[in-house]
């Protein structure tokens, strides 16, 4: 318990010296969707890996927010700080109406509601014309800026969503731990004990669909803002299907787990590159590996893979 | 105490409780008992709202709870625990006692995110009563194990201690000494006699007769979704038609 401070300042501090070491444009723009992605396995995760509620409509909570935003700022000239949080809360008050009846669904079911909320909403970002500009996407979205900071360059972007990402990572630590996320938790073991003891299993999940969906729109907002242009190609199904890798290959029920994931699987394709026309199939290949001898995901398994080594190193001095 | 009143249930053309009505009376141990299929789980899930019934009334303390949803009736001081003991197997065993403690705590979503100062306090408050209803139920230096791990005696003495840190009125336990050893059983009878003496209401349903005619006030019994008879386990052992339900018309 008393780790957790500790977890998060080591985090920090990681977060903030990055970019003293990885230089270069190029990098520091792959970190600013490590952020992004990290703040969107987070929110999946506090519903998937804690709730035990899978959504396979994130990535429309992702794009509802980065439209609302874009559409907010560069067709009727708001101000970005204003567009972001109106946005976050339109899609919450959305999700909770929409989570409300198909949160009754369970598994299987669930998967496929939530799969077809993904699409209706892409189908939305692809045929409102008039208001998206379609599939050729909406462009001239401004910058974000604080005082006379302009956050146009890849250094000032990556500081600014990753202090997004660290607020939304010591967010849900707290919510993890706390007496919320321990009924979350009892929820995924054993909803009807957990219903038993008084825990309103029903509001409780659609409150952190709603959270969670709150903030995919703020790390939404955040994506439209810094790439200044969005299409729908970024929210379509497929997206949906990396934030849950994302969140598997992080770890379940870890809010560290998610960004191990989500970077690992940001990084990864970059790092293939050289690989050229094999990449996809070494993409493919780790990512089973890791299921197969990482169940537990990334945070569990290097732990483990670090003991046994630490054991077999010692069982060759001993030798 | 509670009070069950012509409850009838059919699961498409079956009736699984005819017309079943009885009374509980206020800190008393009454056992529910009747051969396989007798219709007491489909009971006890009907008066703790995890099924709906087809006809029929359930008023706990005067107050209709009719279909009334568990999370209610937890509030309302009713808690029960489960045949197949039902922990939440990935927490650590405090952990599993302090969501008991669930509705004693108010902080909400926002409150625990933030970690405001009277959520941290809420807390520690939930997590030293959870330790004693752990000492409660001798079970305190296991606090640490995963729930999961432990075995079929000590997990249903964690779902007992889970139930009572909810501050019930009212106890239902389905077959609480399944899957006991003759040791534990003895054990479980002398906390049910602890639970009974905190003023709290118990009913059990029990195949395990010693244990039953043992620590039960009152017995009731279903034979085929009706009710067979009711009375002291005195008058239940001398009653024909009950040593027939078991036994058999010679």
């Amino acid at each position: 318990m008393k780790r957790e401070p500790f977890k998060f300042i080591l985090f920090a501090v990681l977060v903030l010296v990055a970019p003293l070491i990885f230089k270069g444009s190029y990098l520091m723009n792959v970190l600013v969707f490590v952020g992004i992605n990290t703040m969107l396995a987070v929110a999946l995760n506090l519903l998937l890996g804690y709730a035990g509620q899978i959504s396979l409509g994130h990535a429309g909570f992702f794009g509802m927010g980065a439209y609302f935003s874009g559409i907010l700022t560069a067709t009727y000239g708001w101000n970005p700080w204003l567009a972001m949080p109106l946005a976050a809360l339109v899609v919450g008050i959305l999700a909770g109406l929409i989570g409300f009846p198909i949160l009754k669904l369970k598994g299987h079911y669930l998967a496929m509601a939530t799969l077809g909320l993904g699409i209706i909403i892409y189908i939305v970002f692809n045929e409102t014309v008039d208001l998206t500009g379609g599939p050729s996407g909406l462009s001239g979205i401004p910058n974000l800026t604080l005082g006379s900071i302009v956050f146009d360059s890849d250094i000032k972007n990556y500081y600014l969503v990753w202090t997004f990402t660290l607020a939304v990572t010591l967010f849900s630590v707290n919510l993890a731990g706390s007496r919320i996320g321990r009924a979350l938790r009892a929820v995924h073991d054993s909803e009807v004990a957990a219903r038993v003891m008084g825990v309103n299993a029903r509001l409780l999940k659609v409150q952190v669909f709603a959270l969670s969906a709150v903030i995919s729109s703020l790390a939404g907002s955040l994506y439209a803002h810094t790439m200044t242009f969005v299409s729908p190609a970024s929210f379509g199904f497929n997206f949906s299907v990396e934030l849950l890798t994302m969140v598997v290959i992080g770890g379940l029920g870890s809010v560290y787990g998610s960004f191990l994931g989500a970077a690992l699987l940001t990084l990864l394709p970059e790092l293939l590159r050289g690989a050229q026309d094999y990449d996809i199939v070494i993409y493919g290949g780790l990512l089973m590996a890791m299921v197969m001898f990482m169940p537990g995901g990334l945070v569990r398994g290097i732990p483990n893979l670090l003991r046994k080594m630490a054991r077999f190193r010692e069982g060759a001095g001993n030798a | 105490m509670l009070e069950v009143t012509g409850i009838t249930r059919m699961f498409g053309g079956v009736t699984a409780l005819k017309d079943v009505s009885f009374t509980i009376g206020q800190d008393s141990i009454t056992g529910v008992i009747g051969p396989n299929g007798a219709g007491k789980t489909t009971l006890f899930n009907i008066i703790t709202g995890i099924y709906s019934m087809t006809s029929g009334k359930v008023t706990l303390a005067g107050k209709d709870i009719s279909g009334l949803p568990p999370e209610c009736l937890a509030r309302l001081g009713m808690v029960r625990t489960f045949q197949n003991i039902e922990l939440f197997g990935t927490m650590s065993v405090l952990e599993n006692v302090m969501v008991g403690l669930h509705t004693k705590g108010s902080s909400g979503l926002l409150a625990c995110s933030l970690m405001m100062p009277w959520s941290i306090k809420e807390e520690r408050r939930i997590r030293e009563t959870a330790m004693k209803w752990l000492d409660f139920t001798g079970i305190s230096e296991l606090a640490d194990d995963a729930a999961g791990s432990l075995s079929f005696g000590k997990g249903r003495l964690l779902e007992i201690a889970r139930s009572l840190a909810v501050e019930p009125r009212i106890i239902l336990m389905d077959e609480p000494a399944a899957g006991l050893n003759g040791q534990e059983t003895l054990a479980l009878a002398h906390l049910i006699g602890k639970i009974r003496g905190m003023g709290i209401t118990v009913v059990l349903v029990e195949h395990d007769m010693e244990l039953v005619m043992d620590v039960c006030d009152r017995i009731v019994v279903l034979n085929l979704g009706t009710k067979l008879a009711e009375g002291t386990p005195r008058e239940i052992q001398e009653n024909r038609e009950v040593i027939s339900a078991y036994l058999g018309d010679e």
